[in-house]
């Protein structure tokens, strides 16, 4: 789909923080200066045609009580579906990217527990029998993903 | 941490939230709450950091930044959380951390995400990082992303 200068408005406003108010969307229609329809409307089409993956609050396991954890795989290339669908079946599993490397895998674990990062990683290498390295944050030096429309 | 109650709201928000006038009232109309509950449940885990924000996941494919590359770089321990600060503060790095390392097999500890039209702007912007790094850096690689596997963000496990 294309996008005009309305929507890359909304989408660039849309990916800093929503008011907690009875009507947020009408809040930030007035903020663009269209009509809440509108934004509705538009919002619901980039959703719809997947240029917003996702649009809801977005959650922290650790301070949940549970933990996060940047996991990475070498997959040799013929069993690489097969691994695939094997990894992608955990729940635990909330993002997954093949990347050009010999560590060709890689997946965030979010688990309610941080004993969950460990059992869902040794579950993986039971059932893949490939090691699952594990790249834990130490520190975090930028919060908030942001690309300009 | 989170409570039961709470536990029902993620799980009703997980999916995302509806785009309706009043979103927080049809959450609410579907776990039996009040709006204002749970509008005050949702302030609360925000002052917590349970939740981050409320906003949208841009496709940066579909927006047109169709090279993402992770870049990965070998940095001295004493001096990775002054030069992470400089890294996470460039506007093109939308992700940076500290990790540990995995040696052999991976001599990184610092990670910074970058997205570019193409790959040669990605490696614009790689070169810039390897400026400010300078000296202090001992090894480096780029990992470029193929295909995105699965997107789901955070799901609970329903419980029982």
């Amino acid at each position: 789909m294309t996008l005009d200068d309305t929507d890359r408005a909304i989408l660039n406003r849309m990916q800093d923080d929503l008011p907690l108010t009875a009507h947020p969307y009408a809040a930030i229609a007035q903020e663009i200066g269209i009509a809440e329809s509108d934004l509705l409307a538009r919002l619901t089409r980039m959703k719809d045609e997947r240029v917003i993956t996702r649009f809801g609050p977005f959650f922290d396991a650790a301070a949940m009580g549970g933990a996060f954890c940047l996991c990475a795989m070498a997959v040799p290339s013929q069993d690489f579906e097969n691994v695939l669908t094997k990894v992608n079946a955990h729940p635990e599993v909330a993002h997954n990217y093949e990347r050009t490397h010999r560590l060709n895998m890689w997946f965030v674990l979010a688990t309610e527990t941080p004993e969950g990062i460990a059992a869902t990683a040794e579950a993986i290498e039971r059932e893949t029998g490939i090691a699952v390295l594990q790249f834990p944050k130490l520190q975090e030096f930028f919060i908030g993903f942001r690309v300009a429309a | 941490m989170i409570d039961e109650k709470d536990r029902e709201i993620i799980e009703a928000l997980q999916g995302g939230l509806p785009l309706v006038p009043a979103p927080f009232a049809q959450v609410a109309d579907g776990l039996g709450l009040d709006e204002k509950t749970l509008m005050s449940r949702l302030a609360d885990m925000k002052s917590r950091g349970v939740i981050r924000r409320i906003a949208a996941a841009p496709n940066h494919y579909k927006l047109g930044m169709t090279s993402n590359g992770m870049t990965v770089w070998d940095v001295e321990d004493g001096r990775v959380a002054e030069l992470g600060s400089q890294i996470g503060a460039l506007p093109f790095v939308t992700h940076c951390y500290e990790r540990p390392r995995a040696l052999p097999d991976w001599p990184y500890n610092l990670f910074a995400m970058v997205h570019g039209a193409d790959r040669d702007e990605v490696e614009e912007k790689r070169a810039e990082i390897a400026a400010i790094l300078g000296d202090a850096c001992r090894a480096k690689d780029i990992l470029y992303s193929t295909r995105i596997l699965k997107k789901t963000g955070l799901r609970l496990k329903k419980k029982g």
